[in-house]
């Protein structure tokens, strides 16, 4: 037990300081739901992840955000166990054709108002994978998107910075 | 190699022709008659080899199909024609229990029936395309004919239970957690598992299909993301593969470098995962250490790589990216200060009696189960199946170093933990090794110029990934493009164990069970 405490104590704190994208940032983020999450979501947004059809490299990096650098539960992001508890879906991978169904029924448990998010290349607009007889490609082809986030995988300071751009009040 | 004397004698004494030739120092390739399918594989059972990865090819009107088998570091590349009109073949699925999946996986997708196959349901195709289309033959167009919206898959019929208080527990394809789709099926009383069933496929994003007619480049990309977390390693696999069939020689400069990021793959995922485990049986502590000592590591590829997990660093021919003197005294430096907080880590964790508790004797897979399904990487090493490529088939540039495999028998949950850090140790050593003979080497020397294959020349690579070995299976067709790309990453063997270790087990030990041998989903629906 003395181990442990010897080794958090000596450890400190790794948690590093983030702020929001800046403007010129944002408007390459190509977010229009802002004005809208601000309204209803200030300061607490709970995310259900969807993995469609990703190659298991988003996952990575989505689990890297609850690492203690970037710690994203301090700014009220929560990753939650069910789409009835959400307000946001976090989509990765192109939405393989095995994985539509299920997908749709997701969006559909999500209670209203909810906002899609396509994490990665292959969400966004089919990556690698694209579209074909075992794939729908980007995630725009099934279900509604509201953000893009770009990258193979995104890095995590990428991610945070565009969850916290969608937090950041209205100046 | 006296055991393979006797199997090729025993192979004659059955009246089987075969036509055999050396492809590579490790691999035979073994041509046969398809009546004699199965009892090769009877054959091969009674001399203790190993069912490594099975695929067919199409040529023309007829479809190759291949099995390959190992023992001891050497490896026999079965092969078969069979006739395109109506084809069959005896199923090895009888004998070796690993054939299983794959055989099915076989039939969904090329249409091949293997008579007298134990498990007549389907396993990849779900409703995406027909039950009598098949997406791997030549005549399928890659856009195949999907509906507006490809309907779930109700008809997979899954093992019932039937009994007082006997209830089943659905879980997936979405799961509560942050990770790939797949369907698990419980059958338990109170609450022990008395039966889980897999249900697979829901990322089957046609990577077979969609590879044919790539560059060399191309092809590379998308083995990059066969799956994610081992990117370096299936890459590696595919270029292996690819250089094989060209009869290309790598610098070995690019050979060292590629050692070296695959070491540094398998040294990440087994800290982001021994975290993992000690999280899921809610040990915060060293879930957060070890995730804090993975972050580090991932953040030192991308200040000196450009990429956090190396993605698309190894090209056909070599690498695109050099390590120069200044990243390799950062990384040694970086090697020390991990031992150091390994060092202090890791006691404080084996201290820990509630998470012994929960680790030792859950989740058992007994060597035999091990063995009978072939059970590849730390899971099978855990269970004393002692093999890993990178000793027992060397490429470059491990065939100069002394690779150190921990073995265990234990083969619970504990045991695993324990082999993937003695392997992060045995990484780091080898990374050390890897880095002093670069800097022997003049910098820069980094690709082989590419020689375009000939049409219909193949390659296999195998390597060992972090999560075991990886075959992967290329073929050329004319004007350097690839007719046939197929990965058997070592998830496509090692769920079938998972279903035997958590018989027994309670069913919220499950998740703990499931990360303790964390297969991938992508890389075994393709």
């Amino acid at each position: 037990m003395f181990d442990i405490f010897k080794k958090i104590v000596t450890t400190g704190i790794v948690t590093e300081t983030y702020k929001a994208a800046y403007d010129e940032e944002l408007a390459t983020l190509g977010i229009e739901i802002k004005h809208r999450i601000d309204k209803q979501f200030s300061g607490s947004l709970a995310i259900r992840q969807v993995d469609a059809g990703s190659c298991n490299g988003c996952e990575l990096e989505i689990h890297a955000l609850n690492n203690p650098f970037y710690d994203v539960e301090r700014f009220g992001i929560h990753f939650v166990a069910s789409p009835r508890h959400a307000d946001i879906l976090l989509v990765t991978g192109v939405v393989s054709r095995h994985m539509q169904t299920a997908l749709l029924r997701t969006y559909e448990a999500t209670p209203d108002p909810k906002w899609v998010i396509a994490m990665g290349d292959c969400a966004s607009c089919g990556g690698e994978f694209g579209t074909s007889y075992a794939s729908c490609g980007a995630v725009s082809n099934v279900i509604p998107v509201d953000m893009t986030i770009s990258g193979c995988p995104p890095t995590p300071l990428v991610l945070l910075k565009s969850l916290l751009t969608l937090m950041e009040k209205e100046k | 190699m006296s055991w393979k004397i006797t199997f090729l004698q025993q192979i004659v004494e059955a009246d089987i022709f075969v036509k055999s030739t050396q492809i590579s120092s490790h691999i035979e390739l073994c041509q046969i008659d398809d009546s004699h399918w199965q009892q090769i594989a009877q054959i091969a059972k009674a001399n203790q080899l190993r069912w490594a990865a099975g695929f067919a090819v199409q040529s023309g009107e007829q479809f190759h199909v291949h099995a390959c088998f190992e023992r001891k570091g050497a490896y026999l590349l079965f092969r078969t024609t069979i006739n395109g009109a109506k084809p069959q073949l005896p199923s090895q699925a009888t004998v070796y229990a690993a054939a299983n999946r794959s055989e099915r996986h076989t039939h969904d997708l090329f249409g091949i029936e293997f008579l007298q196959h134990p498990d007549s349901r389907g396993w990849t195709r779900h409703q995406a395309w027909g039950r009598h289309e098949y997406p791997l033959r030549h005549d399928f167009p890659v856009s195949g004919t999907p509906a507006e919206i490809t309907p779930p898959d109700t008809s997979y019929h899954f093992v019932e239970a039937h009994g007082v208080g006997v209830y089943e527990i659905p879980v997936g394809p979405v799961h509560a957690g942050i990770i790939e789709p797949g369907h698990f099926r419980f059958q338990a009383v109170g609450e022990l598992i008395l039966n889980l069933e897999e249900r697979l496929g829901y990322v089957h994003k046609g990577i077979e299909k969609i590879a044919e007619g790539r560059t060399p480049e191309g092809l590379a990309k998308l083995a990059g993301r066969v799956s994610g977390d081992t990117t370096v390693s299936h890459t590696w696999a595919a270029c292996m593969a690819m250089e094989h069939a060209a009869g290309l020689e790598i610098p070995r400069r690019a050979a060292l470098i590629r050692g070296i990021f695959a070491e540094r793959e398998r040294i990440a995922n087994h800290l982001g995962d021994i975290g993992a485990i000690c999280n899921d049986v809610a040990f915060t502590f060293a879930f957060m250490q070890m995730m804090r000592l993975k972050e580090l590591w991932c953040r030192t590829n991308y200040e000196l790589f450009g990429h956090r997990f190396l993605m698309d660093k190894i090209v056909a021919g070599g690498v695109n990216i050099d390590i120069n003197d200044a990243a390799g005294k950062f990384m040694l430096i970086e090697i020390n200060e991990l031992r150091v907080e390994l060092a202090q880590i890791i006691p404080a964790i084996d201290l820990s009696s509630s998470l012994e508790d929960r680790i030792y004797t859950a989740g058992y897979l007994s060597p035999q189960t091990a063995e009978l399904f072939g059970t590849l990487g730390f899971v099978g090493r855990a269970s004393g199946q002692n093999f890993d490529v990178r000793r027992d088939a060397p490429y470059a540039p491990y065939e100069n170093v002394k690779v150190k495999v921990p073995l265990e028998t234990q083969g619970d949950i504990a045991s695993r933990f324990w082999v993937r850090y003695k392997e992060i140790n045995a990484s780091l050593k080898l990374i050390e090794q890897f880095i002093a003979q670069l800097e022997l080497l003049p910098e820069g020397d980094l690709l082989a110029p590419w020689i375009i294959p000939d049409n219909g020349s193949f390659g296999l690579g195998i390597v060992e990934g972090w999560r075991g070995e990886i075959i992967t299976y290329v073929e050329f067709g004319r004007n350097n493009v690839i007719s046939r790309f197929y990965p058997r990453d070592p998830s496509q063997v090692n769920w079938e164990p998972l279903e035997k270790a958590v018989l027994n087990n309670i069913v919220p030990d499950f998740p703990v069970c499931n990360k303790s041998f964390n297969c991938s989903y992508s890389g075994s629906d393709l």
